[in-house]
């Protein structure tokens, strides 16, 4: 037993569940200090979860968990100690940002941990030099290979000196030169600080052979603690100890056939001068090889070595840049369907559809290559891969082994002579790799299916026929396991293919980071420079991203020629029709009265009132005229009669401005008729209308200021929920939830620059509003400034929120589109004034920003109006950008659930 | 045949996926249902509940006349206010409308010297201010003329001009708002589902999964398009059946089958354009972006929202390249005006064609990318 005082971490009855998975249960752990402590176990184990719960990733359910002398649940105990401990998560760079350089991501987790530009300088040359990253400290993350990317992780995890370093499935996907020096690297950095707790886990069993401590476990409980030794026992290694602990599945293949070696002189797939070319990258580079029937050949490699893009040339999913790829002895064609039907493929991850049942899925695909026997052939292969107990659940909540199985039912289902399989095992237990790979044995002997797999897993690799080291886009070696063995003169197929890749490549040397720890200074104003830390990474990120800098700043001038352009509501030229039945000189005065004003134009007249109904529906006029037969009589001997306006009402705005059109004409024509009578005044009083602020009454005069409001909310609300949610969607959130950021920091610094974004937008709008439509700044600019400032903040602030409340990025978009662009156009007056609405509709105005955004830039651009009626407006619009920044911190979780 | 088939139940397989897709579930959902609902209702168009008050200088039976001359629901109750607060209150957005009677102005009136009522009006609330000007002027001018008859100052006038508003006698605005709500439902919701369908399989890596089969980029294309179009004019039908016509009440003039044709034919458009916007986007969010600022614009400029007579020449001509607005154009005729297919057929070929061109050239632009 391991003494009190030495235990690190405590962890007591902590069980946690996704909805209704239980992902742990009843776990019971004390872990020591100053030592390596590997979890091991394949995927789905609960391994990920337990790392997450101890670092405070991922919120305490059950069960109390003490690190470092205090409760991890307690949050004053977790800001105190999340700068002691580091946190590197599953999957390869996962919580490192692509669009940042190797530099700049490390000088982002420096500005986390509060470091001056000194210190963050000499911390990350240290680190860069130790690992051999220092020649590509400019070259994007994104663009790093999967060895590099490990290694920056490991960087950035080390860059404040933790005391408890913890990572998750560090090497999965490696190259074994590459997991070697990363070992190497580790127990260099433990020499030099020896009391560094590092908790690890793997799913590569091998590797915990040299750890401390192994932490067994299967199916959310824990199998095993102890040394390494202990667990192995007498067995061969420990991946058959770990097996011997573990309950089994039940489905076991019987065929165990003896292999038929028949090796044909003609090639069932062959490559000569295989080379594939993206811009200057090289993925494949001058590949040969040849497989036969029946032939398991293997490619082995690491992640982005250059395999999946060899597999998608031989299945033609990807042209050849030059050399040739021979399937039966023709070149495949990516055209040639009946090529197709020859060839199974399955490709890298699971690539069926999640949201289909087991039979669905194998439905589909039956029905794709039509096959003859459809409903014969599925029931055997549910029967023959064991997928009977499972055919009607939904493909997404299978376990990951069984996964493998129906996609490589579904590759199989066409009875194909060839099967090419990317990384089909990746992630899952050995028992359904075995059951998998004995799958591969029997269509490999049984069917004579030819079999071309790409692994990382050099058990897998030695159940090959023969095998292919890849390594940078190049075969380094090939050959049956035991030659290639045998030729290197080492003990294991992973030896070999290490000592193949240090020929190839000579390995940096690995040294401990070397920090001079008395530069380690406080700085003062933390909590600020986190904020900017955040801020400056997110400004660098919009700036490279070449859709969104197009969307933040070109979005709203589009949208703005477009709505002022497109919205005018200044109507003439209105196509009219006049159906004369009177055909006097008083009614063409009468059409000439309407057809001279510049509202209308007259087509050409109608003969029936028949063809004025045509004519309205189609739309080619928008108002029919009919004179009486007796309109020029009556009007001679002055008795009373009419005329009737049919007007198109289908569009109601456009139908009542016609109709005051025409009784404003008809009026004109009433007041020069009696005039040329030489009446005495008809015209008995005046109506003057006086539109105020905008004289001449143009429509852009008021949409133009008025389209701010909504643009400025839309787009850079938008804007600020994508950016959290993106960190959500890509998990980049979780530096968020183990480093000493608060909430407010990290949504302040996130929003600076959509503040700083929308304003620039504000500007633009401004001057296109002066510039383009003409319409002058009659009021006091600064008012408009200060207030323009304060609703962007709001706006964004906005966007934050909602952020907070969605968990995809798509649906933050839309959400955020919809729930701020329809209480913008409902309730702020931009078509409807305010005075208006409803009262009830008049208090969710008063409880919007735009609603006083509005009012300020309308205000200022056309009212004329200065400092004193500006400032009700200013003062609103101050208390929304803080307060619902607040509510946004206080809704946003610090830890994932 | 065998192609035909294969696209049949790719598109299947696309609907199936859809019902387990919760984000654009509720999306759907709430696109035909309560966004068309609350478009419809919630905003007027034309003149309603404007504020208005009068300062009234005069005080005399005729002027207090003219105040009792605004009903709802056109006008809110008529406030009296004191002389000269009136631009003070209208800077503070109290009040779109204010009268100003003079002083003396019914004594001036019978002793024919013309007096003037000014009505002041807030040019900045657009739709209302022009509308509302006429309907003002038009008010407080039949009410003089009635005074001036009844005390003998005028004769009656000879020519009376009766209106008549044809299609939409009670100057329904519901009606409108809400199928061209749902019109621009369909065009956002089409673009967004075959759009994110696309991203969706290339996201998964399903995409490469389906090119190793015997399909071709058209087959997958072709699935997502007419399983896609099918959904949004099943939804389409369902809302105009029960939201438009149930809930809301609207009449539709024309016959629903010949707008739903229409609705057919534009959906190619649309979908062609989510397949455009899909191919050309890197990722989900971007995607999202795109759809924003593309789809808002060409709903803007349909004509749905105000009329296209409204647009400068030149866009007037340039419009006519958007399907939205002949798909916009020939719902109008057949829904509010009973218009029939010897009406809206131009409309149709127009949308046929330049859904053919888009879609041919999606069609080439994502084959190029998956290649």
């Amino acid at each position: 037993m391991t003494p009190e005082a030495d235990i690190e971490i405590r962890i007591t009855g902590v069980t946690h569940r996704y909805r209704s998975n239980v992902a742990l249960e009843s776990i019971l752990l004390d872990l020591p200090k100053g030592q390596l402590v590997g979890f091991i176990g394949p995927d789905g184990v609960g391994k990920s979860t337990l790392l997450g719960l101890i670092t405070g990733a991922k919120k305490l359910q059950t069960g109390s968990i003490s690190v470092l002398g205090g409760s991890i649940d307690d949050a004053a105990h977790r800001r105190l100690i999340c700068p002691a401990i580091a946190f590197m998560p599953q999957g390869l760079g996962r919580n490192l940002y692509s669009e940042l350089s190797v530099r700049e991501n490390l000088e982002f987790f420096s500005g986390l941990f509060g470091q001056g530009q000194e210190e963050c300088d000499i911390r990350t040359n240290a680190l860069l030099s130790a690992t051999g990253l220092a020649p590509f400290e400019d070259r994007l993350m994104g663009k790093l290979s999967g060895g590099m990317k490990q290694k920056l992780g490991l960087c950035c995890a080390l860059i404040h000196d933790p005391k408890l370093l913890v990572l998750d499935e560090p090497t999965t996907g490696v190259d074994p030169l590459s997991r070697r020096q990363f070992w190497a690297l580790i127990n260099a950095i433990r020499a030099e600080h020896p009391r560094l707790s590092v908790l690890v886990s793997t799913a590569y069993m091998e590797e915990a052979e040299s750890f401390d401590q192994i932490v067994a476990m299967d199916g959310g409980h824990v199998i095993f603690q102890g040394k390494p030794a202990e667990l192995k026992g007498q067995d061969r290694d420990l991946e058959t100890a770990y097996r011997r602990l573990r309950a089994h599945d039940g489905f076991r293949l019987v065929s165990d056939q003896a292999p038929v070696r028949q090796i044909n002189p003609n090639p069932v797939i062959s490559a000569r001068g295989l080379t594939r070319r993206f811009g200057d990258f090289t993925a494949v580079d001058n590949v040969d090889f040849s497989i036969h029937r029946g032939e398991i050949f293997g490619f082995l490699g690491s992640n982005g070595c250059g395999k999946s893009t060899t597999m998608k040339m031989l299945t033609g999913l990807l042209p050849v840049s030059s050399g040739e790829a021979l399937l039966f002895g023709n070149p495949v064609d990516a055209r040639d369907r009946r090529m197709r039907r020859d060839i199974g493929y399955m490709s890298q991850a699971f690539s069926l559809y999640g949201e289909l049942s087991v039979h669905q899925n194998l439905q589909l695909h039956a029905r794709i290559f039509a096959i003859p026997d459809r409903e014969e052939r599925i029931a055997e292969l549910t029967e023959r891969f064991g997928l009977a107990a499972h055919r009607d659940t939904l493909a997404a909540a299978l376990p990951l082994g069984i996964k493998q199985r129906l996609s490589l039912a579904v590759a199989v289902i066409h009875r194909p002579r060839v099967l090419i399989l990317d990384e089909p095992t990746s992630g899952v237990d050995p028992e359904a790799r075995d059951v998998f790979w004995a799958l591969l044995v029997e269509l490999s002997h049984k069917d004579l299916v030819t079999i071309f797999v790409s692994t990382h897993f050099m058990a897998e690799a030695e159940r090959c026929d023969r095998v292919s080291f890849m390594h940078a886009g190049r075969v380094l070696a090939e050959g049956t396991p035991a030659d290639l063995i045998a030729a290197e003169g080492t003990g294991s197929l992973e030896e070999a293919f290490i000592s193949v890749l240090e020929t190839a490549e000579k390995p940096a040397p690995v040294v401990a980071p070397k920090v001079d720890f008395a530069t380690k200074t406080k700085v003062t104003g933390q909590g600020i420079g986190r904020a900017l830390t955040y801020t400056r990474r997110e400004a660098v990120e919009v700036v490279r991203d070449p859709v969104r800098l197009a969307f933040a700043f070109l979005g709203s001038a589009i949208l703005m020629l477009v709505f002022c352009f497109g919205i005018s509501l200044d109507i003439e030229d209105l196509e009219f029709a006049v159906l004369d039945l009177s055909q006097s000189p008083e009614s063409r005065a009468y059409t000439e009265e309407i057809s001279g004003s510049p509202y209308f134009k007259q087509t050409p007249p109608l003969i029936s009132a028949t063809e004025g109904r045509r004519r309205l529906q189609a739309g080619d006029v928008s108002m029919v005229i009919e004179l009486p037969p007796d309109f020029g009589r009556k009007q001679r001997t002055g008795e009373p009669t009419q005329v009737l306006a049919t007007v198109d009402g289908a569009i109601p705005f456009k139908g009542e401005t016609v109709e005051g059109y025409v009784a404003g004409l008809h009026q004109s024509f009433l007041d020069g008729q009696s005039r040329t009578k030489g009446e005495h005044a008809v015209e008995i009083a005046r109506i003057e209308p006086r539109f105020r602020y905008n004289q001449s009454f143009e429509s852009i005069a008021a949409m133009a200021p008025a389209m701010p409001a909504i643009l400025l909310i839309m787009l850079p609300a938008v804007l600020a929920a994508v950016s959290v949610a993106r960190e959500r969607e890509l998990g980049s959130v979780v530096n968020f939830y183990v480093t000493p950021t608060t909430r407010l920091e990290f949504l302040i610094g996130k929003q600076i620059p959509y503040i700083m974004i929308a304003y620039v937008n504000f500007l633009l709008l401004a001057a296109m509003i002066i510039f383009v439509f003409d319409v002058p700044l009659k009021g006091d600019p600064l008012p408009l400034a200060l207030g323009a400032f304060l609703y962007v903040w709001a706006t964004t602030s906005y966007g934050l929120l909602i952020a907070t409340m969605t968990s995809s990025q798509v649906a933050a978009t839309f959400a955020t589109a919809i729930a701020s662009v329809v209480p913008t156009i409902q309730f702020s007056g931009l078509l409807q004034p305010v005075s208006t609405l409803e009262d009830g509709a008049q208090l969710i105005g008063s409880l919007w920003p735009s609603s006083y955004f509005l009012h300020l830039n309308v205000g200022a651009f056309t009212k004329g109006l200065g400092w004193e009626a500006l400032a009700p407006d200013i003062l609103a619009l101050a208390c929304f950008g803080p307060a619902l920044t607040l509510i946004a911190a206080l809704c946003l979780r610090a830890q994932e659930k | 045949m065998q192609r035909l088939s294969c696209i049949f139940w790719l598109g299947l397989k696309e609907m199936m996926s859809l019902r387990r897709d919760w984000v654009m579930m509720a999306l759907l959902v709430w696109s035909f249902t309560l966004a068309p609902m609350m478009e419809a209702t919630g905003v007027a168009t034309s003149v309603n509940n404007a504020s208005i008050a009068f300062s009234d200088e005069d005080n005399s039976p005729l002027s207090r006349a003219l105040a009792t001359a605004f009903f709802p629901p056109e006008f809110q109750p008529v406030v009296q206010i004191e002389p000269g607060s009136g631009p003070a209150q209208m800077d503070a957005g109290e009040f779109i409308f204010i009268v100003v009677v003079p002083p003396g102005f019914e004594k001036d009136l019978r002793a024919r010297r013309k007096p003037e009522i000014q009505v002041l009006i807030d040019a900045t609330a657009m739709e209302q201010a022009g509308i509302g000007a006429s309907y003002i002027t038009n008010i407080l001018g039949a009410e003089i003329r009635r005074f001036a008859i009844g005390v003998d100052l005028v004769d009656p006038p000879l020519v009376d001009v009766i209106l008549r508003s044809a299609f939409n006698p009670n100057r329904d605005t519901v009606r409108f708002a809400g199928i061209v709500a749902l019109i621009g439902q369909i065009m956002w919701l089409t673009t967004i589902l075959t759009g994110a369908a696309m991203i969706r399989e290339r996201e998964h890596g399903t995409i490469e999964h389906l090119l190793a089969m015997p399909l071709t980029p058209f087959d997958i294309a072709a699935a997502k398009i007419w399983a896609n179009a099918a959904i949004v004019l099943i939804a389409a039908s369902l809302s105009l059946t029960f939201v438009m016509q149930g809930a809301l009440g609207i009449e539709i003039s024309g016959s629903k089958g010949l707008f739903l044709f229409g609705t057919a034919l534009f959906l190619f458009t649309a979908t062609a354009l989510g397949v455009f916007l899909a191919t050309i986007a890197r990722s989900m969010a971007q995607f999202a972006l795109l759809v924003m600022l593309i789809v808002l614009p060409m709903l803007m400029l349909s004509g749905g929202e105000t009329p296209v007579e409204g647009q400068p020449d030149w866009l007037q001509v340039g419009t006519l390249l958007l399907p939205s607005r002949h798909y916009m154009a020939a719902s109008q005729a057949i829904v509010f005006k009973g218009a029939g297919l010897e009406t809206v057929w131009p409309e149709f070929i127009w949308m046929a064609l330049l859904g053919a061109v888009l879609l041919a050239t999606s069609l080439v632009l994502f084959r190029r990318s998956v290649e």
